[in-house]
């Protein structure tokens, strides 16, 4: 560990690293938290990939009535995996990628609080990956009972729950010390000129968001253990002929369900609070609305569970409980869609790929909204739940949402983590490529749930076949989007290729990150910067601040 | 020839295009709507066969009515915006960035609205849980993968059978699903035994499992309640049509989750009072069954 505390002076040259340890020790035993940040970022499209590639089974084998490629067994396996993989693999690590990217720049800290803390959440989602791809190779095959895991159909699967459970748990802990990390980071080490009602909003974002992880994937953990020791240690948590409650499972997994998928959508948020007003070039509007608007959702995010379950049978009171709850989550979710077009409005706009993303993600994302609120009324739940529509619902607000602010994310601080600009006319081919054939694949699914054709389904009757096939064929197209992306943008961005970034490649775009040097160095503010009112712009360059050049 | 990347790739393209036209059109063709269950790239609910099921499809074109207009009318702001107030047309940015009064506004408008949606939904909400008073009862067992149909009270109790989906059609999956041009018009939606029930009389659902978590979903009729092991659901309908109703299972319960459809035959009271009495003799007829099924229906006599 003492190869990265020592670093020899050296005079060095713009493009240099200024690092100690190369090779595997640099990323092995990294603390700083722009490799991790890197880290994470890399594993999160690699399980998007492999997610991705389970999508595209699923979407082939529905291509056509009849089962031409898989049996159902393996049919549900892949829906299940993709689900997982997805969630756990693809979008929270993503995320928290950005955040160990961003936090620490945009409050003017050195690093994260617990650098090594850092370096173990990631290291930990490795083996956790590992065991949830390679359960598909362990006897049975994966776990095929849904990614929500209910229960007593978990209790019939193979020795690969069991291991999936123990992925589930690592991948837990490593959310947790990461959020425990986020949340120190943000409250204690701000620029002392940076009040909590001056951070960005990203910074913001994620700090809700970090209390909401270890609010909840404790729960998580309990679910699945509870599960574990039905299976294997005689307990009867969730299996009736013992005295426990099958529906026991599904109240405490949604506990954490639901503001698992907030995690996963309020950092979204936040990245769009920053790419909007940089491109609108006007200040992001109602600044205060959007933090009570964010921890309004968070809060509420809390009480609203039972609307994935409104077919189990709640007596009236908790259908009606339920149904308002998650109506009213509707309302600070629509303030901040108004705050971004306000921001919008009179601003002067410009439409480079980060912003068509932004832009994107907001009439998709507020699509996928739009269903949510209806599917929240119970008397149509009743009609769609467990069908396609619900399917087309979180895929509009998990990819055209989660997934496009990451897009959005990537395009606007990637010239920031590489160094160079990313090839503008192909960004624009993935945002357009990407864009139509989402709406391809997800907007028929709004018909056939409304149809009735049923989700984990690996046949259906022949009347469903068109959508099916439309669905089949959009799906292609929009992984080789992602294809595309990775081979065609990001590689090249990695290595080096394309225009040096200028230290300010986005004229609106506002923040302490923007006010670091290009090349970025690899240790930023070492001394916490002195800020301007606005806490946007640092006044008085101390010996260190940004630069390593002076230090070192 | 020398032939240019991009005429390469067009060729592929449009090849792969005419390879696709065909099969759409052919699967177009090949199968009619399902009276009573799914159309043929069907957009909307299913025609409604009780009055819960029309309060849920008219609830569902309030919330989409309300929703669309709502998404239009924001939307044309930003649309505006994106194309006046863009720096390539010379716009120059305000400098406003909040507002209290227009905080408050947009916040109470969408509470009030969403106020208004909660009432008429609340109606239904009620009315779909109440299951007193009914004709019929019957209880809906799930199981790993058919369901069992027990008539426990009302016209035509001590019937029980259990009804599957019919095995060529499970094969046919197996096989590769129908072929080009082949019309199964109630592909994975046929059982070998159909629940029947009475038009006009309230009956109520009672569902159960002997295994895992299924669910009895039937979206013609409105219903849709979890088949829970070791726990009893109820739910209720009131067909007012006479006819064949289709649904299938909707919680995921292992491998054959797909093959477990259900087949619901309302019929005329004097039609179903016949099939209750031909199902009565059909079942004492059995001698394997006999001893249980007598002894039921002789207690209830």
């Amino acid at each position: 560990m003492s190869v990265v505390l020592d670093h020899p002076s050296t005079g060095h040259t713009a493009q240099h690293d200024d690092h100690s340890s190369s090779g595997w020790r640099r990323w092995v035993y990294a603390t700083n938290h722009k490799d991790i940040g890197t880290m994470y970022m890399l594993f999160s499209l690699s399980m998007l990939m492999v997610g991705g590639v389970l999508a595209l089974l699923i979407r082939a084998e529905l291509f056509q009535p009849g089962l031409q490629f898989v049996n159902p067994e393996l049919f549900n396996q892949l829906t299940t995996m993709h689900g997982l993989i997805m969630v756990f693999g693809a979008i929270m690590p993503g995320f928290v990628g950005f955040a160990n990217w961003m936090i620490p720049m945009q409050i003017g800290a050195a690093d994260m609080a617990f650098a090594r803390m850092n370096n173990f959440s990631f290291w930990l989602l490795i083996p956790a990956g590992l065991l949830l791809v390679g359960s598909f190779f362990m006897p049975g095959g994966a776990p095929s009972g849904g990614w929500t895991l209910y229960a007593p159909l978990t209790l019939q699967m193979g020795p690969s729950m069991d291991t999936s459970i123990f992925a589930l748990h690592i991948l837990g802990a490593s959310s947790i010390m990461g959020a425990i990390n986020i949340i120190v980071t943000i409250l204690n080490m701000r620029s002392p000129d940076m009040p909590l009602m001056k951070m960005p909003m990203f910074c913001w974002t994620w700090l809700i968001t970090a209390f909401l992880l270890i609010a909840v994937m404790p729960v998580l953990a309990g679910a699945i253990t509870m599960t574990l020791t039905d299976r294997h240690f005689g307990t009867n948590f969730f299996n009736a002929a013992g005295g426990g409650d099958p529906v026991l499972f599904q109240h405490i997994f949604w506990f954490f369900g639901h503001p698992e998928v907030y995690i996963m959508i309020l950092p979204a948020f936040g990245i769009i609070s920053h790419v909007v007003p940089a491109f609108a070039r006007k200040r992001l509007f109602g600044y205060t609305s959007m933090v009570y608007a964010t921890s309004s959702i968070a809060i509420l995010s809390f009480v609203v569970w039972g609307h994935h379950m409104f077919s189990t049978g709640f007596p009236v009171a908790g259908q009606l409980f339920f149904m308002y709850a998650t109506m009213l989550i509707a309302v600070p979710t629509a303030v901040k869609i108004f705050n971004w077009i306000a921001t919008m409005w009179r601003g002067s706009m410009t439409f480079e790929t980060p912003m068509l993303f932004a832009v994107g993600f907001i009439f998709v994302f507020t699509m996928g909204g739009f269903t949510g609120l209806i599917l929240a009324m119970a008397p149509i739940d009743i009609q769609v739940q467990d069908t396609y529509y619900v399917v087309a619902h979180f895929h509009y607000v998990l990819v055209a949402g989660s997934l496009f602010a990451m897009f959005a994310g990537y395009y606007y601080w990637s010239p920031r983590w590489t160094d160079v600009m990313y090839s503008e006319t192909r960004g624009k081919i993935h945002f357009w490529w990407s864009l139509i054939s989402f709406n391809v694949t997800f907007f028929p699914m709004h018909f056939l749930g409304l149809a009735g054709m049923p989700r984990r389904y690996a046949d259906y009757p022949m009347q469903f076949a068109d959508f099916n096939a439309i669905a089949s064929v959009g799906a292609f197209f929009f992984g080789f989007a992602q294809l595309y992306f990775i081979l065609f943008i990001v590689l090249p961005t990695m290595r080096g290729v394309g225009k040096p970034a200028p230290q300010r490649p986005w004229e609106g775009a506002e923040g302490l990150e923007w006010e670091l040097p290009t090349p970025l160095p690899f240790h930023t503010f070492e001394t916490p910067p002195r800020l301007d009112a606005t806490a946007t712009k640092i006044i008085h360059e101390p010996a260190v601040a940004g630069a390593a050049v002076a230090a070192h | 020839m020398m032939r240019t990347f991009k005429s390469n790739v067009l060729n592929r393209l449009v090849a792969l295009g005419a390879m696709l036209v065909p099969s759409f059109v052919h699967l177009a063709h090949a199968v009619e709507d399902l009276p009573g269950g799914p159309a043929v790239r069907q957009l909307n609910l299913h025609p409604a066969v009780t009055q819960i099921a029309e309060s849920q499809a008219w609830l569902h074109w309030f919330m989409l009515i309300i929703c669309a207009a709502i998404f239009v009318a924001v939307f044309s702001v930003m649309f505006y915006a994106i194309w006046k107030h863009r720096k390539s047309v010379g716009h120059k940015p305000a400098t406003f960035h909040e507002s209290l009064t227009v905080e408050v506004i947009w916040t109470a408008v969408p509470f009030i609205i969403v106020i208004a949606m909660a009432f008429p939904a609340t109606k239904v909400v009620i009315a779909m849980k109440d299951t007193t008073n009914a004709d019929l009862t019957i209880k809906v067992t799930g199981m790993q993968w058919r369901w069992g149909y027990d008539y426990l009270r009302g016209e035509g109790e001590g019937i029980g059978f259990v009804s599957a989906l019919d095995l060529s059609q499970r094969a046919l999956s197996d096989a590769g699903g129908p072929k080009a041009g082949q019309d199964v018009q109630d592909y994975l939606l046929k059982v070998d035994h159909p629940l029947v029930v009475p038009v006009n009389k309230k009956v109520r659902i009672i569902t159960t499992s002997n295994d895992v978590i299924h669910s009895w979903a039937m979206p013609s009729l409105g219903i849709h309640q979890d088949a829970i092991p070791g726990f009893v659901r109820d739910t209720w309908f009131k067909a007012e049509k006479v006819g064949d109703f289709y649904g299938d299972c909707a919680k995921i319960c292992g491998k054959e989750h797909a093959y477990m459809p259900i087949h619901v035959k309302v019929l005329s009271a004097s039609d179903y009072s016949q099939w209750a009495a031909t199902e009565k003799a059909l079942m004492t007829a059995q001698p394997a069954q006999v001893a249980q099924s007598a002894e039921i229906t002789a207690s209830t006599k």
